[in-house]
C-alpha cells in the first residue's frame, strides 16, 4: 500500500506541475493573507490585468520555443494601439457607421501587429541577425514612431463603442480573459499537435538537425515572429479598448518583461527546443497574483518590480537544478 | 613482480538504479597497451569516465601506483596523471589550437600574463610529433574532424601523462592519420606512457594491443594477452554468440540508372563530379578525410549551392535549392554527424523517426498530427530495426551511440526515397548492430531502393558495394567494380599513387 504510494509519487512528473503546484500554494498563501483575495471580483480583476501581457507571452511561449526573443512587444504594442486608433478616428466620418469604423480599426491594428512581427522574422531569418539584436533595435524604432504620430501624448478615439467592447463579460469572463483562454487553446494545440508545432520544436532544438530533415528552418521562424507580431495586435487593441485611448509615451512599457517571465516561470525553457502555452497561462497568473498580493499588503509599488525580478531569476535557478 | 599502475576492485556503477558496471576488477601494467573492446553499452565509456573522473562510481576501490585514491573529478584525474581523450570532442570552438590545448594549464609569464610564444612552440612540436600541418593558432571550428581529433590527442599528450585513454580514437581518422597514430603510440609506450585503448575496430586492437579485455553488459568477460585471441574470437566473446558473416552476400544490382550526377562543381570543393547510380544498386563513395565525400551529399541535399552542373533523377533534371527539395524529389540524407545533424536528441524515438516524412502522418489543412499513425510507423521501424528502447516516448539522450543511428536511419528512410545517401552509416557502432545496418541497406537495394555509401572504413566499401567512386581532393579519380574492389586499389586511387605511376610510364 505505502509502496504504491511513494511509487505513484515517484512517477509523478514534478517538472510539467511545478508552475501550477507553485499557482496553488500562492494562492493559499494568498487567501490566508488577506480575507479579500478570494472574492469573485477580486481574481477576476488579477486575470483581466495579467490577460494583456498573458495574450503576448502566448507569442513569446512560440518564439522562444523557436530559440528567439522578442524585446520589441511593449514598442509594438504602442504603435499598433495608436494606428488601430487613427484609423478607426480616419473612417469613421468616412463610412459614418460607428460599426465598421471600430471593426476597421481593429483590422488595422491586427494586421499592422502581424507586419511588424513579420519585419522582425523577415530580418532575423532573411539578413541573419541575433533576434536580441533585431527586436532591440525594433523596439526603439517603433517607441520613437509612435511617440511621433501621437506628439508624445495621448491618441484618443472617437468612437465610444470602441470604448466598450473591452470590457463586456462573455460567460462571466472579460472579454480579454476570454481571449486569452481561447488563444491559449487553440495555440495549445498548434504547439502539441501540428506539423508547424512539432517542427518549431525541431528547429529550435536544434536548427540544423531540423534543416537536414527537409524543414525550412526559416520558414518557421518567421511565421513564429510573426504569430507574436499578432498577439501584440490583439493585446494592443484590447488595451486601448480599455481606455478608449492610447498614451503613446506610457503604453506597453516592459510589456517584454513581463511576457518573457511569464513563458519562463511557465516552465519553458530559454534554450528553446520545447515548451508549454498552458504553462504560460499559469505563469501569468502567478505574476498577477503576486502582484495582487503586494498591493493588499501595502507594498510600495515600487518595489513591485524587485519581487518580480527575484521571481524570475529564482524560476530559472529551479529549472537549472533540476536539468 | 610485474609493476602495477592502475588496479580497480569491484566497481559498480548505476544510474538511475540501472545497473551499468557490475564489479569490474581490472589491473593495469605500467607501460602496457591494454585494449578494450565491447559493444556499445556494454561500459566502455562508462568505465573510462570514472577513471577520468566524469564520474563516481556507486561503490568500488581505485588504487593508482599503490595508493588508494578517489577520482571526483577531472581535475583530480589530472593530478594523478591520468588524461582522458574522450569520444566526443571536448574542445572550445572559438579558442585557439594551442588555447585548447594549454586550457586549464596554461603557461604564465612571471609577471602573470599568459606566455603566448612558449605556448606556441610547445604547441607547434606536439603537432610535429603527429605529422600533422596545423597552425597552432588556428582556430577550433576551422579544423575537420579528423584535424580535431588530433588535437585531442595532443592536448592528452601535453599533460604528460602516466596513463593515456583513448575512447575511439579512430573512428573520424583515415589509415594515414591512424598509422601515425600508432607510431605516437609505440614512441610513448617505450617513453614508459600506459595507455587504455577503446575501440570496435578489432583489427586495430589486434595490431597495437598487448592485452584485451572483454566487457560485456558490464561485466569482464575474459582478460587475455592480444596473441591468445583471435579477431573472430574477439567478437564472439563481445557479442555472446557466434557471429556468422558480417557482410551480407552482393545480389546482382540493376543496370538502368536512377541518379544521373553530370560535372557537379562547387568552386574550391567540388570539381566535375560525374557518376550514374542505378536502380537496386549500392554505389561506395571512398576517399580519404577531406576528400569532397560528404561535400558530393551536402551538394546533391541542396545544402551547398553548386555553380555548375546537373542532377537528374529518373531522367527529369532537378533544381533542388534546399533538403526540402531533395526530399520531396525522393533524395534523403543519412548524415555523418549524428548529433550535430542527423538527430533530436531532446526529441523522443517516435518524433524523430517521423521528423522527416511528418506530412505523410498529418489530416487535414493545418496539419493535424495523427499520432496514432505517426506511431504506429515507428513502432514498426523499432522493431525492423531492432531499435533497443524503453518505448516510443524515450527521449533519445537515454538510447546508445548504436540504437541512436538505428533511429537516425530509420528517420532517413521512413519517407520511403528513390535514393538514400549513407554517409558513415556505421560510425561508433559496435559490430553486431554494424551486421544489422549493413543487412537493413542491402535488403532495401534489394527491394529497389539506390544507395550512394560513403565510408572511411574501406572494409565496409569493399563488403557492401557493387561499384566504388574513389575521390580525391574533390575530383573522382576513379571507378571501380566487381573484382577489382580492393582496399589496395582503393588506396592506390585515393592517395594518388595510381595516378602518379601512370603520369611517369
Amino acid at each position: 500500500m505505502s509502496n504504491a504510494l511513494t511509487a505513484s509519487f515517484k512517477k509523478f512528473n514534478y517538472e510539467k506541475y511545478a508552475s501550477l503546484i507553485a499557482l496553488v500554494v500562492l494562492f493559499i498563501i494568498s487567501s490566508i493573507l488577506s480575507p479579500y483575495f478570494l472574492q469573485v471580483q477580486n481574481i477576476l480583476n488579477i486575470l483581466r490585468q495579467v490577460s494583456y501581457t498573458g495574450i503576448i507571452a502566448l507569442g513569446m511561449t512560440f518564439v522562444i520555443i523557436s530559440g528567439g526573443i522578442d524585446l520589441s512587444v511593449g514598442s509594438v504594442a504602442a504603435f499598433v494601439g495608436a494606428v488601430g486608433i487613427i484609423a478607426l478616428n480616419y473612417f469613421l466620418p468616412i463610412v459614418g457607421n460607428e460599426y465598421i469604423a471600430v471593426a476597421i480599426g481593429i483590422v488595422a491594428a491586427l494586421l499592422m501587429g502581424s507586419l511588424a512581427g513579420a519585419l522582425n522574422g523577415f530580418m532575423i531569418t532573411r539578413g541573419k541577425i541575433a533576434p536580441f539584436i533585431v527586436t532591440l533595435g525594433t523596439m526603439a524604432i517603433f517607441r520613437s514612431l509612435s511617440l511621433f504620430i501621437g506628439n508624445a501624448g495621448e491618441v484618443r478615439s472617437d468612437s465610444n463603442l470602441f470604448g466598450n467592447f473591452g470590457m463586456n463579460s462573455i460567460l462571466f469572463l472579460p472579454v480579454p480573459v476570454f481571449v486569452m483562454l481561447v488563444m491559449a487553446a487553440v495555440l495549445s494545440v498548434v504547439l502539441n499537435q501540428t506539423r508547424y508545432g512539432r517542427y518549431l520544436c525541431a528547429v529550435g532544438s536544434n536548427a540544423r538537425v531540423a534543416a537536414y530533415s527537409a524543414v525550412n528552418v526559416d520558414r518557421i521562424k518567421f511565421l513564429a515572429y510573426t504569430l507574436i507580431g499578432l498577439t501584440v495586435g490583439i493585446s494592443a487593441t484590447l488595451l486601448s479598448s480599455r481606455f478608449n485611448a492610447v498614451s503613446t509615451s506610457n503604453m506597453g512599457m516592459f510589456f517584454e518583461l513581463d511576457a518573457i517571465a511569464a513563458v519562463i516561470i511557465g516552465g519553458t525553457p530559454m534554450t528553446g527546443g520545447r515548451g508549454t502555452i498552458w504553462g504560460t497561462v499559469i505563469g501569468a497568473i502567478i505574476l498577477g497574483v503576486i502582484n495582487n498580493m503586494l498591493n493588499m499588503l501595502g507594498v510600495s509599488p515600487y518595489l513591485q518590480g524587485t519581487v518580480k525580478g527575484i521571481v524570475i531569476i529564482g524560476a530559472v535557478y529551479i529549472q537549472r537544478q533540476r536539468a | 613482480m610485474t609493476d602495477i599502475l592502475l588496479k580497480t576492485e569491484a566497481i559498480y556503477k548505476e544510474f538511475s538504479g540501472v545497473p551499468v558496471l557490475k564489479g569490474i576488477d581490472l589491473e593495469i601494467v605500467r607501460g602496457e597497451v591494454l585494449g578494450i573492446i565491447g559493444e556499445n553499452g556494454a561500459g566502455k565509456s562508462t568505465l573510462m569516465k570514472i577513471l577520468g573522473g566524469i564520474y563516481t562510481p556507486t561503490s568500488g576501490q581505485i588504487s593508482f601506483e599503490g595508493r588508494p585514491v578517489t577520482i571526483r573529478a577531472p581535475s583530480d584525474a589530472k593530478k594523478l596523471g591520468i588524461s582522458l581523450i574522450p569520444q566526443e570532442f571536448n574542445l572550445v570552438k572559438d579558442l585557439t589550437v594551442y588555447d585548447n590545448i594549454f586550457l586549464g594549464s596554461e603557461i604564465r609569464q612571471r609577471n602573470g600574463l599568459l606566455d603566448k610564444k612558449t605556448m606556441m612552440t610547445r604547441t607547434k612540436s606536439l603537432l610535429e610529433e603527429l605529422e600533422v600541418t596545423i597552425r597552432p593558432d588556428e582556430r577550433i571550428d576551422r579544423l575537420s574532424a579528423a584535424e580535431k581529433q588530433m588535437v585531442e590527442i595532443s592536448k592528452a599528450v601535453a599533460m604528460d601523462a602516466k596513463l593515456l585513454i583513448m575512447d575511439e580514437p579512430t573512428t573520424v581518422l583515415t589509415q594515414y592519420e591512424i598509422d601515425i597514430l600508432y607510431r605516437l603510440m609505440h614512441r610513448l609506450k617505450r617513453q614508459g606512457v600506459t595507455i587504455i585503448y577503446i575501440s570496435h575496430k578489432l583489427k586495430e586492437v589486434k595490431a597495437i594491443c598487448d592485452r584485451v579485455m572483454v566487457l560485456r553488459d558490464g561485466e569482464v568477460i575474459c582478460l587475455e594477452p592480444i596473441d591468445k585471441l583471435s579477431i573472430y574470437q574477439m567478437a564472439e566473446r563481445m557479442v555472446g554468440r557466434e557471429l556468422s558473416q558480417i557482410f551480407p552476400k552482393k545480389e546482382r544490382a540493376g543496370t538502368e540508372p536512377v541518379l544521373t550526377v553530370q560535372n557537379l562543381t562547387v568552386p574550391g570543393v567540388l570539381e566535375n563530379i560525374s557518376f550514374e547510380l542505378n536502380k537496386g544498386e549500392i554505389l561506395g563513395l571512398a576517399g580519404l578525410v577531406g576528400a569532397g565525400r560528404t561535400e558530393v551529399a551536402e551538394t546533391i541535399m541542396g545544402i551547398r549551392k553548386h555553380t555548375a552542373g546537373e542532377i537528374a533523377l529518373n531522367g527529369a533534371k532537378l533544381e533542388i535549392a534546399s533538403p526540402e527539395d531533395a526530399v520531396a524529389a525522393g533524395i534523403n540524407y543519412l548524415s555523418e554527424d549524428r548529433q550535430g545533424s542527423g538527430i533530436l536528441t531532446g526529441f523522443n524515438v517516435a518524433d524523430n523517426i517521423t521528423l522527416v516524412s511528418l506530412r505523410a502522418y498529418c489530416d487535414y489543412a493545418i496539419d493535424l498530427i495523427n499520432s496514432k499513425r505517426q506511431r504506429a510507423a515507428a513502432q514498426q521501424h523499432v522493431e525492423r530495426f531492432n531499435i533497443k528502447t524503453q518505448g516510443l516516448d524515450t527521449r533519445l539522450e537515454f538510447l546508445s551511440g548504436g540504437n541512436q543511428q538505428k533511429v537516425s536511419l530509420a528517420k532517413s528512410i521512413d519517407p520511403q526515397p528513390i535514393v538514400l545517401i549513407a554517409d558513415e552509416p556505421t560510425r561508433g557502432v559496435d559490430v553486431s548492430a554494424k551486421q544489422e545496418i549493413y543487412r537493413f541497406i542491402k535488403s532495401l537495394a534489394d527491394m529497389g531502393l539506390s544507395c550512394l555509401f560513403i565510408s572511411s572504413e574501406q572494409e565496409e566499401i569493399v563488403g557492401m558495394c557493387h561499384r566504388v567512386l574513389v575521390m580525391k581532393e574533390g575530383r573522382v579519380m576513379g571507378v571501380l567494380s566487381g573484382d577489382e574492389i580492393s582496399e589496395a586499389e582503393i588506396m592506390f586511387l585515393a592517395t594518388g599513387v595510381r595516378e602518379t605511376e601512370t603520369l611517369h610510364q
